[in-house]
């Protein structure tokens, strides 16, 4: 047997090994279990940090500074600034400094809603009005020509939409008109909720399925 | 009875799911696969692409979601192999670098595609924002090298691709949010036209995209990939576990029937 096999071979038994101890947590609590949570831990964390040194730390801060010293570009030097407020992430663990960790927050604040704000109000607010609205413009170009269903679907999206936002409109009382409004409004989200649980079985069932396709195939080769 | 069947052990519940899953596992019971529009529109904008066009493939989840993700990838990237469409590989999440790595060597080795030649694996960069917005001006700017650390100047594919403007597709295969990130910051900003495959648990919420055509396709879990596969007429792994699922569900659909059934006789015996 080959080097290659027999690592092959180990790490089919360790995962098969690993898998059951997690599944043992549907019988009861144990310390299989446990132990297999922990060491799952231990290694997300470990791998996350090496990544992010190599992929991240490395070529982002210490190839550049490198470069810039070798080469006597001292222009590249600059990089000093953002990892110097990077840097001042851990005043916090100083407590008489800990006040300057306020810094890099803000500029982390600041930067992200800036670049965010005006993008998110295009993609979620005015992309998902305009993607409510242009059927009807689509339905009056067309001199209402569309089909039976199709015309249907698009008053049952207004609908859905104003009756879901009523519900969240908290500032009137709901009753009346609103309150009839707001009960559509649940009904929707009740048909969103069930929804997306129909199609989370979907997924948690098919983690199931690969497992089990690991367990019977590639480590007790019955099928 | 009904009072048993109320307070029945979960544990039974666990051994029915795991017997629905295994007894079609072991008989390799196949059923037919129906295709929905969202995947066949993610089928058919990459089949009308010419050879040579570019397909950004975003590998954003880790090991838990790879039962429902990897299949569709290994469907997505054999399509455009056959094609001759380049790939470039890529990720937002750190679990994700290894994954995507190892699955375009799997079916490049079947595809027989050359690496820098007809794909690229860049491994992974933290800060997803500045990522994305980064490869809009320039995609060395944020890669100077790929995955093995090979600067980009050196691979032939790259020589032409500088920006989102030499990219025809991204897919975004995700178990998060990185599909909304790839929305917001390249479709809204450099007018990218981006398709999602994405988990199960997440897909309810990717529909209002596909509605304003912010998705030009969506691939739903597991059956987005039984789907591709049945596309491009290579069933496989997605194909076998759509089948088993279908048991699957019946037994869940039978058991909440059940479940609604005894609550209201009890509600009613109560009253």
């Amino acid at each position: 047997m080959e080097w290659v096999e027999i690592m092959e071979t180990v790490g089919i038994w360790v995962a098969a090994l690993l898998t059951l101890c997690i599944y043992s947590f549907l019988y009861r609590d144990n310390p299989f279990y446990r132990f297999a949570e922990h060491l799952f831990v231990g290694i997300s964390v470990g791998y996350f940090t090496v990544l992010t040194i190599h992929q991240g730390l490395i070529p982002f801060a210490w190839d550049p500074l490198a470069a810039a010293f070798k080469e006597k570009e001292w222009v590249g030097l600059v990089r000093f600034i953002p990892i110097g407020i990077g840097l001042l992430f851990f005043a916090r663990l100083a407590p008489t400094h800990a006040w300057l960790i306020r810094y890099p927050i803000a500029i982390l604040i600041g930067v992200g809603s800036g670049l965010a704000i005006p993008n998110v109000m295009r993609a979620d607010i005015f992309r998902q009005i305009h993607g409510t609205l242009t059927p009807f413009a689509e339905l009056h170009a067309s001199g209402w020509a569309l089909g039976p269903f199709q015309i249907f679907g698009i008053i049952l999206m207004l609908v859905g939409v104003i009756s879901t936002l009523t519900y969240f409109f908290f500032s009137v009382e709901h009753r009346g008109v609103v309150g009839g409004v707001s009960k559509v409004g649940i009904v929707f989200l009740m048909i969103g909720f069930g929804s997306a649980f129909g199609n989370t079985v979907m997924g948690r069932v098919s983690l199931l399925i690969q497992r089990v396709d690991f367990l019977l195939a590639d480590w007790l080769h019955l099928i | 009875m009904i009072e048993k069947l109320m307070n029945i052990d979960r544990r039974y519940v666990f051994i029915l799911v795991a017997l629905a899953v295994i007894i079609p596992s072991l008989l390799e019971v196949n059923l037919p696969i129906t295709i929905s529009q969202p995947t066949r529109s993610t089928y058919d904008y990459i089949e009308d692409l010419a050879p040579g066009s570019t397909l950004m493939i975003g590998f954003n989840y880790g090991p838990s979601s790879l039962a429902e993700l990897h299949p569709m990838a290994k469907a997505v990237i054999y399509h455009c192999f056959e094609k001759k469409i380049r790939v470039i590989g890529m990720t937002l999440l750190a679990e994700g670098a290894t994954l995507g790595d190892e699955m375009l060597k799997d079916v490049a080795a079947e595809a027989e595609a050359v690496y820098g030649e007809d794909y690229v694996y860049l491994g992974f960069r933290p800060g997803a924002t500045q990522v994305l917005l980064g490869m809009g001006t320039a995609i060395d700017s944020v890669f100077e090298s790929d995955y093995a650390e090979t600067p980009l100047a050196e691979l032939p594919m790259m020589a032409d691709i500088k920006n989102y403007e030499q990219i025809d597709l991204v897919l975004d295969l995700a178990s998060g949010s990185s599909t909304e990130w790839w929305i917001t910051y390249t479709n809204t900003r450099y007018n990218q036209q981006i398709a999602a495959g994405v988990t199960g648990v997440i897909v309810s919420q990717m529909y209002p995209y596909l509605q304003t055509k912010q998705l030009i396709g969506l691939m739903p879990g597991l059956l987005g990939a039984a789907e591709y596969e049945s596309l491009i007429g290579r069933p496989a792994k997605g194909t076998e576990g759509m089948s088993i699922q279908s048991f699957a569900h019946l037994l869940v659909f039978g058991l909440v029937v059940l479940g609604n059934i005894a609550f209201f006789i009890q509600r009613r015996q109560a009253e």
